[in-house]
């Protein structure tokens, strides 16, 4: 007989287990920072000043939150309807061939609706690339998880193809596309504050920032708020009870899947239109695959999602800066500390859960 | 045997966090005896069960097994005790054959040969002393439901036990296979054997046991001898009240029909043939009883009808009109007034990780009284279900409280509601009471009487041969996947019923 999941109450669960989680892993971390003859006291102020020390500080670790905030997201929405959606970073990908093109095929838009364009013609790239395993899986049976993997390679093929072949930049020995139409190109986020008296140092931040942060606001809306995602919830809690309320679980998985690349499409909107202004190869970097713990960390709920994505940001800028001043301590540590998060704040979450139980006088597990 | 008694307990508590399931109980059973324990849902039957066979451990209290104290921390502990048990849902292999089964978790060193091998003697002594006929080589998949149960007994015997605990063991019987079981269960007593049994059916507690045991949300309430009590006084003992086991209900003319299916055949994903040719009418006004043993193509009917799966061949006629495969589809049939109460709440009839209130419309989500547009509005389905949950005395009224905190009947009140309050013309209905308390069982079963008064054209279909009786004004009984006889219900009796079950037809008899 399996034990009981333990009951917390709603403050506990969603600020303390997480709270409790992450204070474990920066332990676990600091010991390893003690192993390779390092302060970890040292180490967490500088990672910490490095991350929000400063405006340009602040400034990147924004950056990285807003690709962290869209990828955990994609990755929330397919939770939701019980899917496990890992192919984030090939439909990032796809996401940007799309944005290109869709730079590229029409530039004779206005200005105003350039930008608005190619955002959406990177949600659609996104949506195809993870609609695919959505119809595999709810037509063919074939499980996501190893379709959408998959997937991934195919679109890392599927690009360096393009930038060499097609929509590379001519006489160019970088795979990269030419400058997108600068009617395209999302804000700064130092131009855009600047008219109204802020004077901020140059950082990869820009507007899709904004976006970042209604797309929290339009997932919770989805998720808690419309039919459809009372139908991608039931899907994901009850397939059975989804059949038997009328709720086709074959459509809502591969709208699911639609929306949940839709969103890792943001990935390539804030890199290539926001930082890059071009189609690099391999401008995913990785994003993707962290946007899962974004989404364990932040237990599938936008506001969990955005304060994971917060934290993961931290993470990389605050370790970016580390490695600067330590070089004993190097990048591939601060990836160390982000697995140690992702493994006590995902997969040992129960492990807290229990003993939080137990110091709350929550009672005794059988 | 020994004048100690074979079990007991003494002041033995659990909790579980604020939820007290076991307080304060003692229990003794005589050795070589039948002892009977029932209680509603939740009474704490199941826990004090889990901590004599070792699942849980009692947070106080004490228990002695034929007068030596003992702890009991693991399976494997009771087992050493001489306890075996008999689970409801039963734990066999079933691409295994019956010895290999049997020795399973027995098998007595690296090389299965010689395990085996003593398994086999030990099998036919067995079967030898209490009249247990079974094949030892046959695969205990392509054995009936009866028969695994004795192989579950076998097991429980192989391993030395002096004391079984039987959980529900008639659940999926037959009344003939009851029979059997009741017979074999003397055969233990006259051996010397101890037998608990657990159960909520009052009629066999009278047949079987020396002595019955009441329990009450975790307490102990009542230990008498079977020959002193009678079943109105045990459902008063488990219920704190006075109920009513018989269900009222006043003769009515049917009306027109509604629901007709005509050569109906269905085919799971195998391809074995669960419904064959089944031929159908419900008019309005009454209450059709499906009386089978659970498996015999009760629920692949109702989900035919219901829109859930396809029948392989056959014509639905709902009003007169022939369904179209478009209109064979849950959503579709609500509309057309076909509701359906399922047979499993939790995996089909209930999100039960969702609130109360967002089940209360599980099926009606694209209902414009519940938002407008694609948006939902948490304030109209809270309003709704607080509306809702007073009508059908759903306890506790709170919309907001997860579904699966709520007591099975409270859940199923839930689940009554949302399909009853809409004017169903048609109402499946499919084990209405499983896992119910008998308070919830009585409003339950007024609920239907008055929507069959009202006109509803009700199919029921039940495992509880007795509650198909109580409510239905005809009975159908099935037997694998085909339709073995009609009957009215004043003319029906149970044995009667029982050889339609078991696929005795009227034209064979």
């Amino acid at each position: 007989m399996s034990a009981a999941p333990v009951e917390l109450p709603r403050w506990a669960d969603i600020a303390l287990v997480p709270l409790v989680s992450v204070v474990a892993a920066l332990l676990v971390a600091g010991l390893v920072v003690i192993g390779i003859g390092e302060n970890p006291l040292e180490a967490t102020a500088l990672l910490l000043r490095g991350a929000l020390g400063s405006a340009e500080g602040i400034g990147f670790t924004l950056y990285y939150a807003t690709n962290f905030i869209f990828t955990g997201l994609a990755v929330a929405v397919a939770f939701h309807a019980g899917l496990f959606n890992i192919g984030g970073e090939g439909q990032a990908t796809v996401a940007g061939i799309a944005m290109a093109i869709a730079c590229f095929a029409l530039p004779t838009l206005p200005g105003f609706l350039a930008a608005p364009f190619a955002i959406l013609g990177a949600a659609a790239g996104g949506a195809f690339w993870a609609f695919i395993p959505g119809w595999l899986q709810a037509k063919r049976g074939s499980h996501v998880v190893i379709t959408t993997i998959m997937l991934n390679f195919v679109a890392a093929t599927l690009i360096v193809y393009l930038l060499r072949e097609v929509i590379g930049k001519p006489g160019s020995m970088q795979p990269e596309t030419p400058d997108f139409p600068a009617s395209a190109i999302l804000t700064p986020m130092h131009q855009l504050l600047a008219p109204l008296g802020l004077k901020l140092p140059s950082t990869p931040l820009n507007s899709a920032f904004f976006l970042a942060l209604m797309a929290l606001a339009a997932v919770w809306l989805l998720i808690w708020r419309t039919r459809l995602g009372y139908a991608i919830r039931t899907v994901g809690a009850n397939p059975r009870a989804a059949a038997y309320a009328g709720i086709s679980p074959a459509a809502v998985t591969m709208v699911a899947m639609a929306i949940s690349g839709a969103l890792a499409g943001g990935l390539a909107v804030n890199e290539a239109l926001g930082v890059q202004h071009r189609l690099v190869l391999d401008f995913t970097a990785g994003y993707g695959f962290v946007g899962i713990a974004v989404a364990l960390m932040g237990r599938g709920h936008p506001a969990g999602v955005g304060l994971a994505a917060l934290l993961f940001g931290v993470l990389y800028q605050g370790g970016a800066e580390l490695s600067f001043d330590k070089p004993a301590i190097t990048r591939d540590m601060v990836v160390v500390i982000g697995g140690v998060l992702v493994l006590f704040a995902g997969a040992l979450d129960g492990l807290f859960r229990r003993l939080v139980a137990v110091v709350l006088g929550m009672g005794r597990t059988p | 045997m020994s004048s100690e008694p074979a079990i007991a307990l003494t002041g033995i508590s659990k909790r579980f966090g604020p939820v007290a399931a076991n307080r304060d109980v003692s229990l003794s059973v005589a050795a070589g005896s039948i002892h009977g324990i029932v209680g509603e849902n939740g009474a704490g039957k199941s826990t004090l069960m889990s901590i004599l066979y070792g699942f849980y451990e009692a947070d106080a209290g004490e228990i002695r097994i034929a007068g030596e104290p003992r702890r009991i921390r693991s399976p494997a502990d009771a087992i050493a005790a001489g306890i075996g048990m008999v689970h409801q849902h039963f734990m066999l292999v079933e691409t295994l054959s019956v010895v290999e089964n049997v020795v399973l978790g027995a098998e007595g060193g690296a090389f299965l040969k010689r395990g085996v091998a003593k398994a086999r003697a030990a099998l036919a002594k067995l079967s030898g002393d209490y009249g247990l006929a079974i094949d030892p080589d046959a695969i205990v998949g392509e054995l009936s439901v009866g028969l695994q149960q004795r192989v579950e007994i076998l097991k429980a015997l192989y391993r030395g036990a002096e004391i079984l605990i039987l959980d529900e063991p008639t659940a999926v019987l037959t009344p003939a296979e009851a029979d059997q079981l009741f017979a074999l269960l003397r055969a233990l007593k006259a051996q010397g054997k101890t037998v608990i049994l657990i159960t909520h059916k009052l009629r066999e507690i009278m047949d079987v046991t020396d002595r019955v045991s009441v329990m009450r949300r975790g307490e102990m309430v009542a230990h008498v001898a079977t020959a002193e009590t009678s079943p109105p006084a045990l459902a008063e003992a488990m219920v704190g009240r006075r109920v009513l086991l018989r269900v009222e209900k006043q003769p009515r003319e049917r009306g027109a029909p509604v629901l007709e299916a005509v050569g109906l055949s269905c085919r799971d994903g195998r391809g074995t043939e669960t419904l064959k040719d089944v031929n159908l009418t419900l008019h309005e006004g009454e209450i059709v009883g499906i009386a089978g043993v659970a498996g015999n193509g009760q629920s692949e009917l109702l989900e035919v009808l219901a829109g859930l799966i396809q029948p392989s061949r056959g014509v639905i006629r709902l009003g007169g009109q022939i369904l179209a495969t478009a209109d064979r589809h849950p959503a579709r049939l609500r509309d057309l007034g076909l509701m359906h109460i399922p047979e499993d709440r939790h995996r089909s009839g209930l999100v039960t990780a969702f609130s109360a209130a967002e089940n209360a419309i599980l099926g009606y989500q694209h209902d414009p009284a519940f938002g407008s547009g694609p948006l939902l509005s948490p304030a109209r389905i809270e309003a709704h279900a607080r509306e809702a949950f007073a009508a059908y005395d759903v306890r506790p009224p709170d919309p907001a409280l997860k579904t699966a905190k709520f007591s099975g009947g409270n859940q199923q009140k839930i689940v009554l509601a949302r399909e009853i309050e809409r004017g169903p013309k048609v109402l499946l209905v499919g084990q209405p009471t499983r896992g119910v308390d008998i308070g919830a069982i009585e409003f339950i079963h007024r609920r239907l009487v008055a929507l069959r008064d009202q006109g509803v054209a009700i199919l029921l279909v039940s495992v509880e041969l007795e509650e198909v009786m109580a409510l239905s004004d005809r009975i159908i009984a099935m037997c694998g996947g085909r339709i073995t006889g009609e009957r009215v219900a004043e003319q029906a009796d149970e044995r009667d019923l029982g050889l339609l079950m078991a696929g005795v037809t009227d034209e064979a008899a």
